[in-house]
């Protein structure tokens, strides 16, 4: 009897202590890093670009881009991995495939989310809607409004994922698809407007689900020079407010670091895209802490 | 025992008060972000390749590469765009997409295309003399553009002709030809041989792009009627290979200058 007592005692202790230790814990400052890692517009490319070629020579390659991802979620594993669309189109492998290899091969590299492009509609809906059993990861499209065609309900608005306790939003943005996709090809899909609709998803993010980092995934095009009206990431980024970052596609940009924008409230926002064809990986690092004493109004985008 | 039947009632107690507690001020435990940093990293040969992705590639490649590279046909000459007013590769392209076009378009509609035009710039590559495979059309029409055929009033059919006077490019045309006079007008306009009529309808073989005023060609998009051929401009060279041993080469003169 005495021993079980003591048994007793000691386990009702010693849960008492650590839950003391946990309790403990809430106080001090926690801080976390996250390593967000995107691609846009790899239209297919495979295989790396042959050495004789004039532009690219040896660059890129599906292989070596799951290698140098493999390497950073070694170094740290807290990573989401996102591609802004444009997934299709660009070698034989499309058009022998039609996009099954591109979608298994990103799920083996474990994609978190991607966006639709106006090339991911080139074998039209029932072409996208035929490869979704071979993608592993989910697609997010908040202006394409897919409720009356074959797509319905397989692309969501956003996505929130928790990543070790951080809660990240990420909402996707196509560009608009009349004059640029034959409507054949997109049938009864609805574009609506991308600052309206970012309205509408931070409302949600931020506002309502309280989201610690708001992405937007976007195939809308970084800008337009020729075209200073044409919504794109730069301007969505200074109609708006509280999205930290834009990471886009469609309009092929290779970036030598990410663009630093000031949006409505005057905090900076971080806009980036690495070009097409699988040549570059962008990589952010997004770090935070738990500290309420604090006020954060002063971070720092480093670029 | 009864202590100890106390003590543990208390525990449950403080249990749930922590639980509370816990719920209180962690149910969502607020991160701010200090610091963002991004850069892009270039994916270069230095990179390893993982060694479980590219077996896993290899198989849909070499399905690829056997087809693209299985012989279709033979060229017994570079076929290229040079060429002010035509070229010999544009000559072949035009001859066999009104050819094969018309394949689709008799069985469909029971008429004829008269006429089939594309554009230079459409023709991304040389047809190298020796061995054509699948992977030359891919390299010379690597879009998706498909076959349309625009009705098109005689009337038109001028705006066509004074389009590719001044345009100046050897631009693939088939079914038409026409003298270019010393004023920079044109005469004798002879549709498959015959004189142009006005007020006759001529079916005009193009791509889904011209026929939407892609590269100015805007007198497609007065045609009275369009007919989609679901047919890959890409595949039309494609079955055209398969279809013939040698390649001819074609220059019998469609644009003749005085």
């Amino acid at each position: 009897m005495k021993r079980r007592e003591f048994i007793e005692k000691t386990a009702a202790g010693s849960a008492l202590l650590s839950l003391g230790l946990s309790l403990s814990s809430f106080e001090t400052v926690k801080t976390q890093q996250l390593t967000i890692l995107h691609t846009n517009d790899v239209h297919s490319y495979i295989d790396p670009f042959p050495a004789d070629h004039p532009r690219n020579a040896n660059m890129g390659g599906v292989a070596r881009r799951a290698s140098l991802i493999e390497k950073i979620r070694e170094e740290n594993p807290n990573v989401l991995l996102l591609d802004a669309g444009d997934i299709f189109q660009g070698t034989p492998y499309f058009n022998y495939y039609g996009g099954e290899l591109e979608f298994k091969l990103m799920s083996m590299m474990k994609y978190d989310v991607a966006t639709i492009g106006n090339h991911d509609f080139d074998n039209g809906l029932q072409g996208l809607y035929a490869q979704l059993p071979h993608a592993s990861f989910d697609f997010v499209s908040a202006n394409y409004d897919f409720k009356n065609t074959v797509m319905d309900g397989h692309v969501k608005p956003y996505k929130i994922f928790n990543k070790n306790g951080i809660k990240v939003g990420v909402f996707g943005l196509g560009v608009e698809l009349q004059g640029l996709v034959d409507k054949k090809m997109y049938g009864e899909t609805v574009y609506n407007d991308p600052v309206e609709t970012t309205q509408d998803m931070v409302r949600i993010l931020k506002q309502e689900q309280k989201c610690d980092l708001v992405i937007c995934l976007s195939h809308i095009g970084y800008n337009y020079r020729n075209e200073p009206e044409k919504i794109c990431d730069l301007k969505l980024a200074t109609l708006t407010k509280d999205i930290d970052m834009i990471l886009g596609g469609h309009t092929h940009t290779f970036l030598d670091k990410p663009t630093v924008v000031k949006n409505l409230d005057g905090k900076d926002v971080l806009v980036n895209q690495v070009g097409c064809y699988g040549i570059n990986l962008g990589r952010i690092d997004v770090f935070f802490d738990s500290d309420k004493n604090k006020i954060h109004d002063g971070r720092s985008i480093v670029v | 025992m009864v202590n100890l039947k106390k003590y543990n009632d208390v525990f449950k107690l403080f249990v749930i008060f922590l639980t509370l507690l816990i719920v209180v001020s962690c149910g969502k435990q607020n991160y701010n972000i200090t610091k963002i940093e991004g850069k892009r990293i270039p994916i270069t040969e230095k990179e390893n390749q993982v060694a479980q992705i590219e077996n896993f590639i290899k198989p849909y490649r070499e399905h690829i590469n056997n087809d693209l590279d299985s012989i279709l046909a033979y060229c017994p000459t570079t076929l290229d765009k040079s060429g002010q007013w035509q070229s010999t590769i544009g000559n072949l392209m035009a001859d066999v997409s009104l050819m094969r076009g018309n394949l689709v378009f008799e069985t469909r509609e029971k008429k004829k295309i008269d006429i089939c035009l594309l554009n230079s710039g459409g023709i991304r590559s040389i047809l190298p003399k020796g061995n054509i495979t699948a992977r030359n059309a891919f390299e010379i029409m690597p879009f998706e553009n498909s076959m349309v055929v625009i009705a098109l009033k005689g009337e038109q059919i001028n705006e066509m002709v004074d389009f590719l006077i001044t345009d100046k490019k050897s631009h693939p045309l088939s079914g038409i030809t026409f003298t270019i006079d010393k004023s920079n007008k044109s005469k004798n306009v002879l549709v498959q041989g015959k004189p142009i009529q006005k007020e006759t309808i001529y079916y005009v073989g193009t791509n889904d792009y011209l026929s939407d005023g892609g590269d100015n060609m805007n007198f497609f998009k007065k045609g009275i009627q369009k007919f989609d051929l679901d047919y890959k401009l890409r595949n039309i060279l494609i079955d055209y290979f398969k279809q013939v041993d040698t390649i001819p080469v074609i220059k019998d003169i469609r644009i003749t200058v005085e």
